[in-house]
């Protein structure tokens, strides 16, 4: 199945309004993780736009697919996409990272409604996907399980010790979307130790493995649609992601991992994901 | 001699029953399911288990996903493993979020015996116990593991649960109600307070019984709840008895003896505490009953160290 252009068209005009999401909450003056939440804001827009089963009107529903973003730190995107779908007020993406604020820095399922995990330390999530995949099948449930990692969390033992286990139980209702923006929080993904050959490694591990360009969301639907298909193994797509995309002085800079916009620099961000936004809603 | 049976076999079966009874109760294991116990539950219920490998850290996370979905998981490991390679993911995505998974350690303190200090546990109390929402669970024979295994699926957020393969007698008769939070005194006497957790019970009971034959009456405490600790019960004692004595097969630093002490520190006029245990060492190769010597806990060292702090 081939997403239409008119859904395409959609998804683009969506993942600018994401992207504007993203740094309207963050602001000026304070600490953010701007890089890995727009590098991410195409694969987060295309999962809950377009593949996910998902009732925002119940986000406990039990056949629901489940995402989750073992990539903490980059939950502004995903907070964005809930506060769009009406999960919770869009109003509340303001209090960001607030003392008594429901959206805590990193992800806290006890606070926020649509959260499927507690993430925020690097490498545990897949596992605990996993969990989730492994629970439906004892459940006799047919949801999907979605999960979101950094490149550099690929550094985490603990995530190729997972990525055994699913390949062990046939996890086929499992996808693992790795957000390849090739930086981490100090350098380069290369640094301390070698991620490629990438696709070959996650194949070698008893994945079906495919290479995208993360930032292109028809490549990202039709990549959520191949892995509809592989259901004997679990599933990996490598997005190739910019760190800080739509914004572009943050682009491709390590220095924006987590850092504060100085008020001038804030307003050329937004004012550069608006115009990216105006220019969606023109077509 | 009465007959003396391990933790974690009454462990194995309870698991068993409780699988049985409960479709929502599920086993993970990390390569160690004889020793443990849960090959009981997985001949059974092969559908409901899963054996992750060598792998503690991956086990604890995936039963963690598996909670959110409504299932009540059981991680085993040793106690050693359990608790210390898997740290970081308990805390981050059980205790956090107060996800409800059970986490079994077996084969705890210095009693796992010639395996040494890579396999003797002397710090797991501690390391839960500091975690918000973890409630640390430390029965003393056969019949209490039995009935907590049954409670700990029933509490709603998540349990430690330390277990052990030193031979105890059996000090409970089926009448006895185990309750998480709730400590039971064994024998009655106003001298000293023996509180005691797990394996330590029993050797606390012999001590009573020597102390008695000096004229010193202890009473024996089962802190089978390290946390919550059942603090009226501690207080009590701390307000009736001439010395406090917490008993345990674990650090000194950051066990059942720093719980007392923090429980009673507000106390004007409490009684001195004794904390026996490891005096902040590591273990070392042995036997179960020379290990416990050597630390001075057995009923006879235990005793003898009442009576000096009774001077």
């Amino acid at each position: 199945m081939t997403v239409s252009p008119d859904k395409v068209a959609d998804l683009r005009r969506t993942a600018a309004e994401l992207r504007w999401h993203i740094v309207a909450m963050m602001g000026p003056n304070m600490a953010h993780h701007f890089g890995g939440s727009l590098s991410a804001a195409d694969i987060v827009t295309a999962l809950y736009f377009y593949k996910m089963r998902y009732n925002p009107h119940d986000p406990g529903w039990p056949e629901r697919d489940r995402f989750l973003m073992s990539k903490g730190h980059s939950v502004p995107a995903q907070y964005a996409a809930l506060a769009m779908l009406g999960v919770f007020p869009q109003e509340e993406l303001a209090t960001l990272k607030q003392l008594g604020s429901r959206l805590q820095g990193h992800p806290a399922m006890h606070a926020t409604p649509g959260l499927e995990g507690c993430t925020g330390a690097l490498g545990e999530g897949l596992s605990y996907a996993n969990g989730m995949a492994l629970a439906a099948r004892i459940r006799g449930l047919s949801y999907n399980v979605y999960c979101l990692l950094g490149d550099g969390e690929l550094q985490e033992g603990q995530v190729w010790e997972a990525a055994m286990t699913a390949a062990t139980h046939c996890l086929g209702s499992l996808v693992a979307i790795i957000d390849r923006n090739r930086l981490k929080a100090m350098d380069e993904t290369r640094c301390g130790k070698l991620l490629d050959p990438l696709r070959e490694r996650w194949a070698s591990f008893g994945w079906a493995a495919c290479e995208i360009d993360g930032h292109d969301v028809a490549a990202i639907c039709d990549a959520l649609d191949w892995a509809d298909e592989q259901t004997q193994q679990p599933a990996v797509i490598i997005a190739n992601t910019v760190k800080g995309k739509g914004v572009s002085f943050l682009e491709g800079q390590p220095q924006f991992h987590n850092a504060a916009l100085s008020e001038e620099q804030f307003e050329r961000a937004l004012g550069e994901v608006e115009a990216a936004l105006a220019v969606t809603e023109d077509r | 001699m009465p007959e003396l049976t391990q933790t974690r076999y009454a462990y194995g079966e309870a698991l068993l029953e409780l699988g049985s009874q409960r479709t929502e109760v599920v086993v993970l294991d990390a390569d160690l399911y004889k020793s443990t116990r849960t090959v009981l539950f997985r001949d059974a219920f092969p559908e409901r288990f899963i054996d992750v490998g060598i792998s503690e850290a991956d086990m604890v996370s995936t039963a963690a996903g598996m909670a959110a979905t409504g299932l009540i998981p059981f991680c085993n490991s040793f106690a050693m493993f359990i608790t210390s390679i898997c740290y970081l993911p308990i805390r981050t995505q059980i205790a956090y979020p107060g996800l409800p998974v059970k986490l079994v350690g077996s084969s705890a303190g210095l009693t796992q015996g010639p395996d040494g200090a890579s396999h003797q546990s002397l710090e797991d109390i501690a390391l839960m116990r500091i975690l918000p929402n973890v409630a640390v669970v430390s029965p003393a024979d056969e019949v209490e593991t039995r009935q907590a295994t049954f409670a700990i699926a029933d509490w709603p957020g998540p349990v430690y649960m330390r277990l052990g393969r030193y031979p105890v007698p059996c000090l409970f008769d089926d009448g006895h109600r185990f309750e998480i939070g709730k400590a039971t005194t064994l024998r009655d006497g106003g001298d000293v307070a023996l509180l005691a957790t797990g394996h330590m019970v029993c050797k606390a009971l012999d001590a009573a019984e020597l102390l008695a034959r000096d004229r010193i009456e202890a009473r024996v405490i089962n802190i089978s709840t390290i946390k919550p600790l059942d603090e009226a019960v501690v207080q009590k004692a701390a307000s009736e008895a001439g010395l406090l004595v917490s008993v345990e097969e674990h650090s000194v630093i950051g066990g059942l003896g720093s719980a007392v002490a923090e429980c009673v520190s507000g106390i004007a006029n409490a009684p001195p505490l004794l904390r026996l245990g490891v005096r902040d060492a590591f273990g070392e190769s042995g036997l179960a009953d020379e290990l416990l010597e050597k630390h001075r806990l057995t009923g006879q060292l235990i005793a003898a160290d009442v009576r000096r702090a009774l001077g």
